[in-house]
């Protein structure tokens, strides 16, 4: 392998995060809308398609992405007389760019070898990289309260508001809710804690975080939702009443603030995976090292069997679980955007600071409590 | 709810505390989640048995009923033309008055009259179906089973005599027109009637009545 190999590596992975992050969004875009259908017993977008040789393939309307970015950005740019420019601007870059950029530290993939060095499915492996995704996260909340100040419109002026009240309010809860995890496996690092997940409790109950804090992963998922303004939180965009922060803006501009969304649903289903699911850990798929029965990679049943697979398929099936787990993480959360209703503005708050922030807390020092007495 | 006695009304008190269960959101939410995710799945998967009852029209079509109104057309002789008389009755039914007839003399003093313009304006029409009652030659009809086609300008809606004639009728053979040219009427042509198949009465007879000017 020549020097430039680790430049090589970092490449793909990024080109891999890209791929996860926006070549996702946009067919989720199409989902949202297929999916509420098919909750709501419609048949959803099915037309948009390509005609080829005198035929139409229409694929079940995936290319509807295609067709609504091709209308954005041939749409007119219309920006409010009295918008502060600068501001206006720049609002959807600074709401856009922490959603593509939190995915950096997820690992998609186990680390593998190439000629005796190790190299992480990860763009950034971090010391930090939970203490880097509240950071960054908690920086989409200017590009939401910009263009809400931007826009000189009292109805974006009161999205923002609403937005910049609520994403503060549950990003207290969305960090606590993790520390018990960060207790318990003794690292911020993701990749770490992924690894953590791979043993079994008794032999036969993957140590994921969900069976290790069950009630941090309901606040997690609730704060989570609720960070990125989506029903049932969806106060700041409220389309049946104020539409919201970005509700002067018009075309890829806008297109802009909804890429961000899907990024972020993306990310959030990343997240909880990586926390919560056991990232790219496969059940009773184990290294080498791991269990005495194995030369090489491979399964090892609760009931004893034994089934190498091989270093190379163990890393194809824990990238592509991964990917499943993600997919499944971006279904659930549309799943609940089509299922519940909205809570009121006050009813948020309350939920927030009264229920979820306590809840958290007392998750925490129980938490804190055992793993000293398990010390 | 409170029971009604002689005399007096019993006012029930009722809660409006919401439960503890239901507070915690959760139970719900999965309650909720088991309905959207049974007709997600039923409607991804389930063949047959789906929800959704949409048509997909322009893909799909929906048979009309037999009855159904349609794009109207001009019933032709054997000759090929109308059968219509231009007596005006059609024009002079219809509540939309979308109609418009000129009429003009024939040679054949059976049949007097023909309509020299015959037109409908099928955007004013209101497919009411009453040229059709009011018609007593069954010159006109609605059995086309089809809409009219959409146009690009409001002079294309007006469809002439020779666009109206080329319109087929869905089940020409039950309803009796005889267009066939190989099928020979069915009575002599001295009474000049011609028996319809179905026997649709006056209309029938009086469109026979015309059947010997070729």
């Amino acid at each position: 392998m020549g020097a430039y190999f680790p430049y090589l590596w970092q490449l793909l992975c990024i080109g891999v995060m890209l791929l996860l992050c926006v070549g996702l969004a946009g067919p989720l875009t199409w989902a949202e809308r297929r999916q509420s259908a098919m909750i709501q017993d419609r048949v959803g977008p099915n037309r948009a398609g390509l005609s080829l040789f005198g035929k139409n393939y229409t694929a079940f309307g995936l290319l509807h992405p295609l067709a609504d970015a091709i209308k954005m950005i041939t749409k007119e740019d219309t920006i409010n007389a009295r918008a502060d420019r600068f501001l206006y601007n720049i609002a959807p870059f600074v709401a856009l760019l922490p959603a593509l950029v939190t995915f950096a530290v997820i690992p998609f993939g186990p680390d593998v070898v190439i000629d005796g060095q190790r190299y992480g499915m990860q763009v950034a492996r971090i010391d930090a990289g939970i203490v880097y995704i509240f950071a960054v996260s908690s920086l989409a909340v200017f590009g939401v309260t910009l263009a809400g100040y931007a826009s000189a419109s009292k109805l974006a002026m009161l999205g923002g508001l609403r937005a910049s009240a609520q994403m503060i309010s549950y990003e207290v809860t969305m960090g606590l809710s993790i520390m018990g995890l960060v207790l318990i496996w003794g690292t911020l690092e993701p990749n770490a804690m992924v690894v953590e997940q791979g043993h079994h409790f008794g032999g036969w109950l993957p140590a994921w975080g969900i069976f290790v804090q069950p009630l941090s992963f309901i606040i997690f998922l609730t704060a989570a939702i609720a960070e990125n303004k989506r029903v049932p939180f969806d106060l700041a965009e409220g389309e049946s009443e104020i539409v919201g922060y970005f509700v002067e803006y018009s075309g890829m501009k806008f297109g802009m603030f909804f890429m961000a969304e899907y990024i972020e649903v993306i990310v959030i289903a990343g997240l909880t995976t990586t926390l919560f699911f056991g990232g790219w850990q496969v059940p009773y798929l184990m290294d080498a090292h791991a269990h005495g029965a194995l030369t090489e990679a491979g399964f090892v049943f609760p009931w004893g069997t034994v089934w190498q697979i091989g270093d190379l398929a163990a890393t194809v099936i824990r990238f592509g679980a991964f990917v499943f787990k993600l997919l499944f993480f971006c279904w659930f959360q549309l799943m609940i955007r089509w299922t519940l209703p909205r809570f009121r503005y006050d009813q948020v708050m309350v939920l927030g600071w009264r229920r979820l922030l306590p809840l958290s807390l007392v998750n925490l020092v129980v938490t804190a409590a055992v793993v000293l007495a398990l010390q | 709810m409170g029971e009604v006695k002689q005399g007096k009304i019993e006012i029930a008190h009722v809660s409006r505390e919401i439960p503890p269960q239901e507070k915690l959101f959760v139970p719900g939410i999965v309650e909720g989640l088991g309905a959207t995710v049974r007709h997600f799945f039923k409607n991804v998967f389930g063949g047959k048995d789906k929800y959704t009852q949409t048509i997909e029209y322009p893909d799909v079509k929906v048979e009309y009923p037999h009855r159904f109104r349609g794009m109207h057309r001009l019933v032709p002789r054997e000759d090929g033309a109308p059968r219509c008389v231009a007596c005006f009755m059609c024009q002079t039914a219809c509540p939309a008055r979308c109609i418009h007839i000129v009429a003009g003399e024939t040679e054949d003093h059976n049949i007097e009259k023909f309509p020299v313009v015959f037109e409908i304006d099928e955007l004013r029409c209101v497919v009411c179906g009453l040229c059709v009652e009011a018609c007593p030659c069954d010159a006109i009809r609605m059995d086309s089973g089809f809409h009219p086609k959409p146009v690009y300008s409001r002079d294309d809606a007006d469809f002439g005599k020779s666009d109206l004639l080329a319109v087929l009728g869905r089940d020409e053979a039950k309803s009796g027109g005889v267009r066939d040219k190989t099928a020979p009427p069915a009575t002599a042509a001295g009474t000049g009637r011609v028996d319809r198949a179905d026997g649709d009465g006056g209309a029938g007879g009086a469109a026979g009545g015309y059947e010997h000017a070729h």
